[in-house]
């Protein structure tokens, strides 16, 4: 039988939560880096030992971390630790921390500024890394979403980070603006039956996409409407919280907008609401179901200027006809006194049947349903506030 | 022997678990004194100094013999007993929070 290693990123450091595929006993590792913020921890699916981390530090900027033995033991990626030499020849040392914006005019336009808060123009300033997403073909070559956002990559395991700048340089890039949590690039989609094709999504610019593996690129944002911007319906300026897709359904997107549930059936070129009988559709998470691609979950949170669930009633909202007929989802989450929020990429899925569903809260908890949402239960629940969640299913 | 100490997590980072010391040649300052921990300890790339502009980051303070240097020309000569290595050079994160 599969084992499972969910991969939790926290205010605090890192934890690995491992069972086997019973679900139902947990040994829990860390925390790793203690003390500092990890954004994300995602495995690599060609080779699931293979993780990458972004650890990082409004003191001490961002640092990239790699483990080849599923989370025991890390390095920087080109630094081995003990490392003493810095001259001596082999890979670049200490390089694979560097995030430079490329504003060649090779790769994309030069642009140095964005929208600021004020609608003034502000330098593009790199903070750190919010996402990251190994290919589906090589375990070497991970893709980075950071903020200010940007999109990079690297090809040989994090040793040196290149952007797409045709991202930042395709035309919008000046209208592109923070939201509160700054001017993230937190959702990143390979797609798997195109390996030119790329999805990402930016708060507060929306959603874009590649046909031609991350040259050129555009927005897909119609059919969003966001009545506290000036442009209710404008190119770019959403706030895009988080983008799911199934793989067998490479076309069909599901988005939490901001306010909003929506969803797009020709990858993004239109969308349209799905928010249905939700109680409130503003929310962070949103993930599909591994077997079943209408299947999809979302965490309705009461609203922007109150980030908890309506009620003090933590409910996980599932529909299985692809959005606008949900059902609440309690057994074995708290119904009462409940007050956290569970972030854009605090949600994920495992591929075992059947299949498993988990999220973290900011309050330190990690719920596990091992019967596809049906019923919950807590894995840990003292964690430091969780930034992120990912599901490896093991061999 | 120039003596360097760092911080609770970049000392996690560099895996030392003490002050570390280190062989500056030439005039020993700001900048030659952490061109040569980053030189010995390559990991700490910029996390005390932007990767790029090669500036302090923000929220770390350099202190020697009870004195903050952190605004001072990062060529300026670090005290005599800093160079002697009777006193080390404390790089310390800021105390923020409430």
């Amino acid at each position: 039988m599969s084992d499972v290693r969910v991969l939790v990123g926290t205010r605090k450091g890192a934890f690995v939560l491992t069972s086997d595929g019973q679900r139902k006993q947990w040994d829990v590792s860390g925390p790793h880096f203690a003390g500092w913020e990890i954004y994300h921890v995602k495995g690599s699916p060609v080779n699931p030992n293979r993780l990458y981390a972004s650890q990082t530090s409004g003191w001490f900027g961002q640092i990239i971390q790699r483990s080849d033995d599923g989370g025991k033991t890390w390095v920087q990626p080109g630094t081995p630790p003990g490392e003493k030499d810095a001259t001596q020849q082999g890979p670049p040392k200490g390089e694979s921390n560097k995030f430079v914006y490329d504003t060649s005019s090779a790769t994309g336009k030069p642009l140095t500024t964005h929208q600021w808060y004020d609608g003034t123009q502000h330098p593009w300033e790199f903070k750190r890394v919010w996402h990251l997403e190994p290919s589906p073909a090589d375990p070497d070559t991970v893709y980075a979403g950071v903020e200010d956002a940007g999109l990079f990559r690297s090809t040989d395991g994090g040793q040196n980070w290149h952007e797409l700048a045709g991202l930042r340089g395709h035309g919008t890039g000046p209208r592109w603006q923070p939201g509160a949590g700054g001017m993230c690039l937190h959702t990143i989609i390979l797609d798997r039956s195109d390996p030119k094709r790329i999805y990402i999504a930016i708060s507060a610019a929306g959603a874009f996409r590649t046909d031609d593996g991350g040259k050129t690129w555009r927005p897909i944002n119609k059919g969003l409407y966001s009545p506290y911007i000036p442009e209710p319906t404008a190119e770019v300026g959403h706030c895009v919280h988080h983008v799911a897709m199934h793989p067998s359904h490479p076309k069909v997107l599901f988005m939490q907008k901001h306010w909003d549930v929506m969803r797009s059936d020709n990858g993004g070129d239109s969308w349209k609401e799905v928010s249905g009988n939700l109680p409130t559709d503003f929310g962070f998470v949103i993930d599909v179901h591994a077997h079943e691609p209408e299947t999809i979950y979302v965490v309705p949170i009461k609203s922007d200027g109150e980030h908890f669930p309506p009620d003090g009633k933590l409910r996980v909202y599932r529909s299985k006809a692809g959005g606008n007929e949900w059902e609440a989802l309690t057994k074995g989450l708290p119904q009462k006194d409940c007050y956290v929020n569970v972030l854009r990429d605090a949600m994920a899925v495992d591929s075992l049947d059947k299949c498993g569903v988990y999220f973290g809260t900011t309050g330190g908890q990690v719920y596990a349903s091992s019967d596809a949402g049906n019923t919950w239960n807590p894995i840990v629940q003292h964690l430091p506030g969780v930034l992120s969640v990912e599901v490896q299913t093991l061999p | 022997m120039i003596r360097v100490v760092l911080p609770g997590h970049l000392r996690a980072l560099a895996h030392v678990s003490a002050e570390v010391q280190l062989n500056v040649e030439g005039p020993v300052t700001q900048r030659s004194v952490l061109d040569a921990l980053e030189a010995q300890y390559p990991m700490l790339r910029g996390t005390i100094r932007d990767h790029v502009t090669r500036e302090r980051r923000p929220f770390l303070r350099f202190f020697a013999c009870e004195e903050d240097y952190s605004l001072e020309p990062p060529d300026t000569p670090l005290p005599d007993a800093v160079a002697s290595g009777a006193e080390p050079l404390l790089i310390i994160g800021a105390i923020a929070g409430g």
